[in-house]
Parts: structure tokens; C-alpha cells; sequence
């Protein structure tokens, strides 16, 4: 067998008497790109959510690059600066410019120097094609070029894993693209991605697996292509030719 | 395409005649208002004039203005007032070059009076040429400071640093002095007075209730029951009781616990019950701001690793502060008034001092307007330029609002 970073057993999430995660499995490689969907509802966030305890799972046991994840806090620092994400409504610090939006964490949690810290911000920001907005606010951007800073922030702690929830939902359709590339050229690097999205255009294009998820259960999961050309499940049928015909 | 051309250009503003035309009398109502308005605010204008310029007696105001800025702080010791003048003017000017727009209000108000104080008409022996120099070198400090952010090396941090250590050096060491000292030699705050006592008071309550209150606010939303449930009583003991009693308590029964030999400054006492009271509802007005935080802030931040000191420094407190500042320049201002009721400690503030002197003189006695005139302008300038500094400051930090 090779050597997953992300192995997921058992793993129940309650909200009150609400049964969010009702056992989900789940092993992913290093460098894998991975896409979750399913109906609103099904428990996809909850879940990317539990990989960095940003909600707390119950039952059942989540291993990061060889970490369980505890009530320990150190295992839970260092599992998250391992873990960079990005959130459909960006989530950028509206008091700092994009800049410092990008350096904050590097200089505060890592201790890298500002000169070294702002050297790379600036080197990611030329990548995913915003470098002349650095010293700008959130609030002066547009949706696409927020939501590419706030990869670029999730990019500048240099993590091992990136979790997306539905990172272009919000976006107006000219800007979608934008976004999409900046994650396609992410993908092409070799990071390991989680990926919430209805985007079908991009999970054939650089999904390695992609998981169904339905009441808190994965009901299928697959190649792009056993998924879109042969599901097994009638449920991933209707969903797919709901989300496909329109 | 066709667009008549004349159109392209700007429409040029009516000239004041056809403003007064179209705003004023644009109907016969209108007009009847607008002249009586005119006729009234006539009559309110010259009867004001007519009083300050001819029948007020100012001889209660002009004829003290060391008093009134200073109380009776020793006359031979004054250096000591102008050396910490000095001190803020200098960086009050800095501040100006480094943060631009947020302080200038502050700067050249500071400047403005100095100026002004040098050049007043006044006879007064205090105000020799030598001293009106001295007051006037404020000035150029202020643009000299403002001067300074040419050189690089001034960074923000560093003027921070320069504002506490000379807010401390003023306050222990300058001011007070020492006993027994033949160059610093002891002046006693009862000596302390007017305008002197009004912004130590005033300043530093401001400044001391602010991190009491960040404690206090975040204390309340602790989980630990005991600091919750400290923070909750201290905060609504204080919020329902008037600020007259808190200085009651402080200057009276406090001193009744406390042994002679450590019995505290009359003044100092003061500024806790003030910077006490303060803090309380600077408190409840972040604890608003910190109820306006986004949760998402909270998992963003999470979720690049910081914990929970850094997200509440560097996320959470600074947008709840952004959040309440109309809030708590207004509360600052009302604070900056409530200096006046230490008066009742037998302390003189600027207040104080104008009693003194319509006491002082039974011809004084019926020119009791001229001063309390005199004393609510100061207020009300004073007022003004906090709460215009503040709007400078809203607009300021509106840049990265959503
Ligand atoms: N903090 C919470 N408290 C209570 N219930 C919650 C909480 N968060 C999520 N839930 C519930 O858990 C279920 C799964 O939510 P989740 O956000 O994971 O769904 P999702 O698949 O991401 O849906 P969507 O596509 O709408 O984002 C939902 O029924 C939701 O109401
Ligand atoms: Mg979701």
C-alpha cells in the first residue's frame, strides 16, 4: 500500500441529537486532488471541517501525515499548520491589506522574519496573478481577486493539504475561471487538495477521486469517469442529472 | 449621435444670487421664514457683541490666565509645566508625520494654543517676553516634529514607546519631583491645578481605562466562572452608580481602610475612581464590538494556525475597536467633562479655579457669567476637537471596511 497523509476511520459528528457524520471512511494519498459533493445539507463542510478541527468529531479516529487528531492542543496546532483553507465567503481579515492579510500568519505562528514573509507573499500573489493589489484592502477587490488572495494566505504557511469548501459559490460566472485556474495550476503542482464543488468542468479535469456524499454518508466514490459515465448508485444518478442539466 | 454638444460640459454652479433665490425665497412662505429668520438672528448677533465688547467685564479671565492653566503650581517652578509641553509638542508633531490625518486635529490644536497663549493681550508678569518665547517654541516643535518624518527611522512603534515614557516621566517624575530634591524639589498636587489638572485627569483616564477595559470585556466572555462572574459584577456595580459617588468612595472611604503612612494622593485617587468608571463602559462598548466579529474571522484565523491570544489580538480586538469608536469618542467626551465634578474632592481643575477667583474678589462675585462663559467655551472647543478628530479617524479606518 502506498502512504496516505489524510486516513479517516469511523468518523461521527453529532449536533445536539442532529447525527451531521454518520461514519465516513476515507484514505487519501499524498497529492491526491479529491472532490466532494453532494445535496445541500449532506454533511460535505462538516466534514472537510473535522480534518482541521474546526469542528470536533466524536466518534472515530482522523490521522494527518501521521498525527491523530486529539483534545490535545499541540497536535491541534500543528495539524492545522499543515492544513491551509479557503471558505466560500473568502473570510479575509477586512482590517489588514492583502499583504498583510498573506504575511500575518507566517510572521505571528511561524516567526519568519517580515522582509522574508513579505518577499513570499509577494512571489505567491504574482502567481496566482494579483501582485499589483498587495497593498490594497479586501474591500477594494473583487470577489475573484479576494478569493485568490485567500488562497494565496492559505498558500503562504506552505501547507501539505488545502481544503476548499465551495470556494467559487459565491462568485459571479466571469469570475469563476480565475479562481479555477489559480486551483487547476495548484493541482498540477502536486498539493494535495480536498474540494467541495458543483464546478463538474473541474472535477474531470484534475479530481483523482471524487466522493459522493448523502446524509452524512459517502454513498459513492470513484474515478471522474466511473462517477460521470457508470454511477452505480440511483441516488448519484438523480443528483448528477439535476446538477448536470442545468 | 445626436447629443447636442453643449451638453459635454459640466453645468457651471449658480452664482450666490440665484442660490439665495432658489433656497430661500422660492415661495412667499419661504420668504416670510427667511426674513424673520434674518431679522432675529440680527438682533441675537449684535446683543452678543454688545455684550462681550461692551458690557462684559472680563477682569475675572484675562487677569489670571496663569490660574486658569495651571492652578497654583509654584511660579518659579513653571519650567517644569513647559519642559512636559514641550514633550507633547514635540510628539504630538511626530505623531502628526507618522499617522497622518488621524492626529493632525491634535497637532495643530496643540500648536494653535501654544500660539495663541504667546500672543495673548494680556498683562500678566508670567507672561514675560522670555516665557511668551517658551510658549511659542511649542509651536515650532510641533512643525518640527511634523518636520521629522522625512527621516526614515521614525517608525510608529518608536513614537509609541516615546508617548508612554514621557507620558510617565511627566506624571512621576517632572511634575511631582522628589522630596528633598534641590533640582526636581517636591510640588504637591494640592498646588496642581486648572487646565494643568483637567487634561491629566481627562488623558489619563482615557488612556488607563483602555486596556483595563480590554481585559474587562474579554473577561466577560471568558468561560472561567470566576473572572465571568468578577467582570460581569465590577462592570454593572460601576455602570449603576454615579460617577459622584465612585469619587466619593475613592477619596473618602477607601482612605479610611488604608493606614495613614500609605494613605494615597487626593489626585491620584481621583484618576482611579475616574479611569475605573471609564473602563466599565469603555467595557460594554467593545463587548458590542466584539459581538459584531464574524465568526468566519474566527475559523479563518483558526485555520492558519494561530491561536487563541494571537486571534483575539490581531483579529478580533482590533475590528471591535474599529467597530465602537463613535461610541467611545463620545463616552471619551463625556468623560473629558466629567473631570469637572473632582471639584467636589477640593481639587482644582479648570472649574475649580474659575470658583476660586469669582470667590476671590466680592467685585468678582456679580461677574460669575463672564467666567462660566469663558470656562464653557474652553469645554466646548476642547469637545469639538475630539469629536472632529474622531470623524477624521472613522473615515480614515473606513478604508477597509467591507
Ligand atoms: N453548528 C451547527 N449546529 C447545528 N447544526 C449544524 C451545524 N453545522 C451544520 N449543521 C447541520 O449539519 C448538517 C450538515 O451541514 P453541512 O454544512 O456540513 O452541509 P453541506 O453538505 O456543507 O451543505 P451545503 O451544501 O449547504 O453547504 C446540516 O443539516 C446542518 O444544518
Ligand atoms: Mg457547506
Amino acid at each position: 500500500m502506498s502512504d496516505p497523509i489524510i486516513i479517516c476511520r469511523d468518523v461521527h459528528k453529532w449536533f445536539d441529537d442532529f447525527h451531521a457524520l454518520r461514519g465516513i471512511n476515507m484514505e487519501i494519498d499524498r497529492g491526491e486532488v479529491i472532490v466532494i459533493f453532494g445535496p445541500s445539507g449532506s454533511g460535505k463542510s462538516t466534514f472537510i471541517r473535522t480534518i482541521n478541527r474546526l469542528e470536533e468529531h466524536q466518534r472515530g479516529q482522523i490521522i494527518v501525515d501521521n498525527i491523530e487528531l486529539t483534545h490535545d492542543v499541540r497536535n491541534i496546532a500543528a495539524i492545522r499548520s499543515e492544513i491551509g483553507m479557503v471558505f466560500q465567503s473568502f473570510n479575509l481579515f477586512p482590517h489588514l491589506t492583502v499583504r498583510q492579510n498573506i504575511t500575518l500568519a507566517p510572521i505571528w505562528v511561524k516567526k519568519i522574519p517580515k522582509e522574508e514573509a513579505d518577499e513570499i507573499a509577494m512571489k505567491l500573489l504574482i502567481r496566482v496573478g494579483c501582485p499589483e493589489q498587495a497593498d490594497k484592502f479586501p474591500a477594494q477587490l473583487s470577489g475573484g481577486q479576494q478569493q485568490r488572495v485567500a488562497i494565496t494566505r492559505a498558500l503562504a504557511m506552505e501547507p501539505k493539504i488545502m481544503l476548499f469548501d465551495e470556494p467559487t459559490s459565491a462568485l459571479d460566472p466571469e469570475m469563476i475561471k480565475e479562481v479555477l485556474d489559480v486551483m487547476i495550476s495548484l493541482a498540477n503542482s502536486g498539493m494535495t487538495m480536498l474540494v467541495i464543488t458543483h464546478e463538474m468542468g473541474f472535477a474531470r479535469a484534475v479530481a483523482d477521486r471524487m466522493f459522493f456524499f448523502d446524509e452524512g454518508l459517502v454513498v459513492e466514490s470513484g474515478t471522474p469517469d466511473e462517477i460521470f459515465e457508470h454511477p452505480k448508485e440511483d441516488r448519484t444518478k438523480l443528483f448528477l442529472s439535476q446538477i448536470l442539466t442545468h | 449621435m445626436t447629443a447636442p454638444v453643449e451638453n459635454l460640459t459640466a453645468p457651471t454652479s449658480p452664482g450666490p444670487i440665484v442660490w439665495i433665490r432658489r433656497n430661500l425665497f422660492n415661495n412667499w412662505y419661504n420668504s416670510i421664514l427667511s426674513l424673520l429668520t434674518l431679522f432675529i438672528g440680527y438682533f441675537v448677533v449684535t446683543a452678543i457683541f454688545n455684550w462681550v465688547f461692551n458690557i462684559a467685564d472680563w477682569r475675572p479671565v484675562v487677569n489670571f490666565p496663569i490660574l486658569y492653566l495651571v492652578g497654583q503650581f509654584p511660579r518659579d517652578q513653571l519650567w517644569r509645566v513647559f519642559l512636559s509641553t514641550a514633550m507633547v509638542s514635540l510628539l504630538m508633531g511626530m505623531s502628526w508625520g507618522i499617522w497622518g490625518k488621524l492626529v493632525r486635529p491634535f497637532a495643530l490644536s496643540v500648536g494653535a494654543f501654544f500660539g495663541i497663549l504667546a500672543l495673548l493681550p494680556v498683562q500678566s508678569e508670567i507672561l514675560s517676553p522670555a516665557n511668551r518665547a517658551l510658549l511659542f517654541l511649542n509651536l515650532f516643535l510641533v512643525l518640527g516634529g511634523f518636520a521629522l518624518r522625512r527621516f526614515e527611522v521614525l517608525r510608529g512603534r518608536y513614537i509609541a514607546i516615546g508617548w508612554i515614557v514621557a507620558g510617565l516621566l511627566i506624571v512621576l517624575v517632572i511634575l511631582p519631583g522628589f522630596r528633598g530634591s534641590a533640582f526636581l524639589p517636591e510640588i504637591s498636587t494640592t498646588l496642581w491645578g486648572g487646565l494643568l489638572v483637567t487634561l491629566l485627569l481627562a488623558g489619563g483616564g482615557i488612556t488607563l481605562s483602555i486596556p483595563i477595559a480590554i481585559f474587562l470585556a474579554l473577561g466577560r466572555r471568558s468561560s472561567l466562572p470566576v473572572v465571568k462572574g468578577f467582570c460581569v459584577v465590577f462592570i454593572e456595580t460601576v455602570r449603576g452608580v454615579p460617577l459622584i459617588t465612585i469619587l466619593f468612595m475613592f477619596s473618602v472611604i477607601i482612605q479610611l481602610f488604608l493606614p495613614v503612612e500609605s494613605r494615597l494622593d487626593r489626585l491620584f485617587r481621583a484618576l482611579i475612581g475616574m479611569t475605573l468608571f471609564s473602563a466599565a463602559y469603555t467595557a460594554e462598548n467593545l463587548r458590542g464590538g466584539l459581538q459584531a466579529v464574524a465568526l468566519g474571522q474566527i475559523e479563518a484565523a483558526k485555520a492558519v494556525g494561530m491561536n487563541n491570544v494571537l486571534i483575539t489580538g490581531l483579529i478580533v480586538m482590533p475590528q471591535a475597536i474599529r467597530a465602537v469608536i463613535p461610541a467611545l469618542v463620545g463616552q471619551f467626551i463625556s468623560l473629558f467633562k466629567d473631570t469637572t465634578l473632582v471639584l467636589i474632592l477640593g481639587i482644582n481643575e479648570l472649574l475649580g479655579i474659575g470658583k476660586a477667583i469669582i470667590n476671590s474678589d466680592p467685585e468678582f462675585i456679580r461677574l460669575q457669567a463672564e467666567v462660566y462663559i469663558f470656562m464653557a467655551g474652553v469645554y466646548w472647543i476642547l469637545s469639538s476637537i475630539m469629536s472632529y478628530s474622531s470623524r477624521q479617524l472613522e473615515a480614515a479606518l473606513g478604508v477597509g471596511e467591507r
